[in-house]
């Protein structure tokens, strides 16, 4: 039996068994709810209005392009943070303990969150399609592009939640930090609104990051073709939508590895005692 | 036989304070070592050296063989760690915890070995039988430290650490917690570094002891031998005709034959006390933390 590919089979059942544990537990199980309901309840607000130049609702648009967004809340802040909140907690240093650990420990975090994305995705889209007309999600091409997009997307934003939330020295710290990247990032990343609107600068800072491809992936999936013209060069991009959340990914998983192997090596008993420590003091 | 562990002039600096000086010892299979000193004194770091989770600064360190810092995963396999407790995997159930743990230690078995420890009957060493289905959030404190030997233990390790893994137990789980210690190094031979603060542990669990005082092991041996280098002299206590007496006597023994010779039955309440591991220990942290240190050493015959 190889060692590394029996921890990877044991992450992947990891990944499982914390995935049922948040859908078992009711404070993770209200604050995913919480979220999509509040979005929900956005973009029934805006269900009349109409994208500018368009018949069309920009309740439904905002409602497509937050899939989007979901997969960076999953992938990027909730990862992140998890991984500050069990550097604090001792996780991460029980899975340092343990032979191959650290390689199932990631593992199971991936297989974690894909399935948060794809639930919290399943319940939008479900919930959707009973508030909101006007989804084109009856071809298989529409599911074959979101899927891809998913796909991509996560590879594109869990190295670098994983990345981000082991720069951050402690939880307290990385709060506001989250907040602001995904407040900031969501208002010019065309999430709520055309980026088109915006003035061009923000539209070329919005395209350099992942979420706003991933809200143009999720649209160009889940809408009627002819709502392409209002997008920045009246197309879907697909080839430029995939090769932005490539690089990303890519970037991600060769930058990952190295900062966490950096992150691991500094974690010892007394390290997460002292933290601890700290954090009770309130400090 | 060869030795698990051997530690020679290890030496820690952060900045410029020297945390550890020259570190010296050794440790053979099956044994149990007890780390023991003031707070400060460099017990945590020592063992966090030689469970390859910290680099030293100086000094040579074979564990199991090999140099922590370049232990690798096979390596891994073989020790064990039983960290202070946290709050780690609070939604995971305690059976499902240690048999997904155990799952990684499945390709260092041996033919000696049998990795990891079969889950059911690991739970019914540390006793959480009736407690295998809760999740590991719901368990009280004692319960939540016995999960965290059992975490340790699952993978069978031929070298043990344990940082204080008694804090926080009540007498019962205190007496279970030694039982298992000494199946482990009767039965499996497995070696154990533990760190206490309490003696009455150390002088139990373990066939030797270190003491650490200012980063310099300042003695080492059993217990019995500590006690008897450190205070050769017993303590004997005794009443004759409603009067109560005390004598330090170097050789106790002879003390009392001569005491019944001269006054036969009228000696009553007869007490002789060796001075124990705790007078040593006292003793000797005094002599450290005052005088220049040295080293004592009780080499077992």
């Amino acid at each position: 039996m190889n060692p590394a590919l029996v921890a990877a089979r044991a992450g992947l059942s990891r990944g499982w068994i914390e995935f049922k544990q948040t859908l078992t537990t009711p404070g993770d199980l209200v604050a995913i709810l919480i979220t999509t309901g509040g979005f929900l309840a956005a973009m029934i607000w805006t269900r009349h209005t109409h994208v500018p130049g368009t018949h069309f609702s920009l309740g439904t648009t905002m409602l497509i392009s937050v899939l989007g967004l979901n997969v960076v809340v999953y992938g990027v802040v909730t990862m992140g943070d998890l991984l500050v909140a069990e550097r604090e907690d001792g996780t991460l240093l029980r899975a340092k303990a343990i032979p191959n650990g650290m390689l199932g420990y990631l593992l199971g975090k991936v297989v974690n969150f894909s399935g948060q994305v794809a639930f919290a995705v399943a319940i939008t889209l479900c919930a959707g399609a009973f508030l909101f007309t006007g989804l084109s999600i009856g071809g298989p091409g529409s599911w074959l592009t979101l899927a891809w997009v998913l796909v991509l997307g996560l590879l594109a934003t869990l190295p670098l939640g994983a990345v981000l939330g082991s720069l951050f020295p402690s939880q307290r710290s990385a709060g506001p930090c989250w907040l602001l990247l995904l407040g900031g990032l969501a208002a010019i990343s065309g999430i709520f609104y055309p980026i088109t609107h915006l003035p061009t600068v923000l539209q070329w800072t919005g395209q350099a990051f992942p979420m706003y491809w991933l809200g143009l992936g999720m649209r160009s999936a889940l809408l009627p073709n002819a709502m392409a013209a209002v997008e920045v060069g009246h197309s879907w991009r697909h080839l430029a939508t995939f090769g932005v959340l490539s690089a990303w990914a890519v970037s991600g998983l060769v930058l990952a590895p190295v900062v966490l192997r950096r992150m691991a090596r500094r974690e010892s008993g007394s390290t997460v005692a002292a933290r601890r420590e700290k954090a009770t003091r309130g400090v | 036989m060869e030795d698990v562990l051997d530690v020679r002039d290890l030496r820690m600096r952060y900045g410029k304070t020297d945390v550890l000086n020259g570190v010296s010892f050794a440790a053979r299979r099956g044994e149990v070592l007890a780390l023991l000193g003031p707070n400060g004194a460099g017990k945590t770091t020592t063992i966090e050296i030689l469970e390859g989770f910290r680099m030293r600064s100086a000094g040579e360190v074979s564990v199991l063989g090999a140099d922590p810092v370049h232990g690798g995963e096979a390596w891994r396999a073989r020790t064990g760690v039983v960290l202070q407790s946290w709050r780690d995997h609070a939604k995971w159930q305690v059976r499902e915890l240690l048999a997904h743990l155990g799952r990684y230690y499945a390709p260092y078995s041996t033919p000696s070995v049998t990795r990891p420890w079969d889950v059911d009957d690991l739970i019914e060493t540390v006793g959480l039988t009736p407690h295998a289905r809760k999740r590991v959030r719901n368990l009280s404190g004692g319960q939540r430290r016995r999960l965290d030997v059992a975490i340790g233990i699952v993978g069978r390790p031929e070298l043990l650490f344990l940082d204080e893994p008694t804090a926080g137990f009540d007498p019962e789980a205190r007496r279970d917690f030694h039982d298992v210690v000494h199946r482990l190094a009767d039965r499996e031979q497995t070696t154990i570094l533990l760190t206490t603060h309490d003696l009455d542990e150390a002088e139990r669990l373990a066939d030797r002891i270190l003491i650490l005082v200012g980063g310099t092991i300042i003695a080492d041996g059993s217990a019995d031998e500590l006690a008897r280098a450190m205070s050769g002299q017993s303590e004997v206590r005794w009443s004759r005709d409603g009067q109560r007496f005390v004598h330090a006597a170097d050789d106790a023994t002879a003390f009392a034959r001569d005491l019944f010779r001269r006054y036969g039955a009228s000696v009553e309440d007869l007490e002789v006390r060796r001075a124990g591991l705790e007078d040593a220990y006292m003793a000797l942290v005094r002599q450290a933390e005052h005088g220049a240190p040295r080293r004592l050493r009780a080499v077992a015959a």
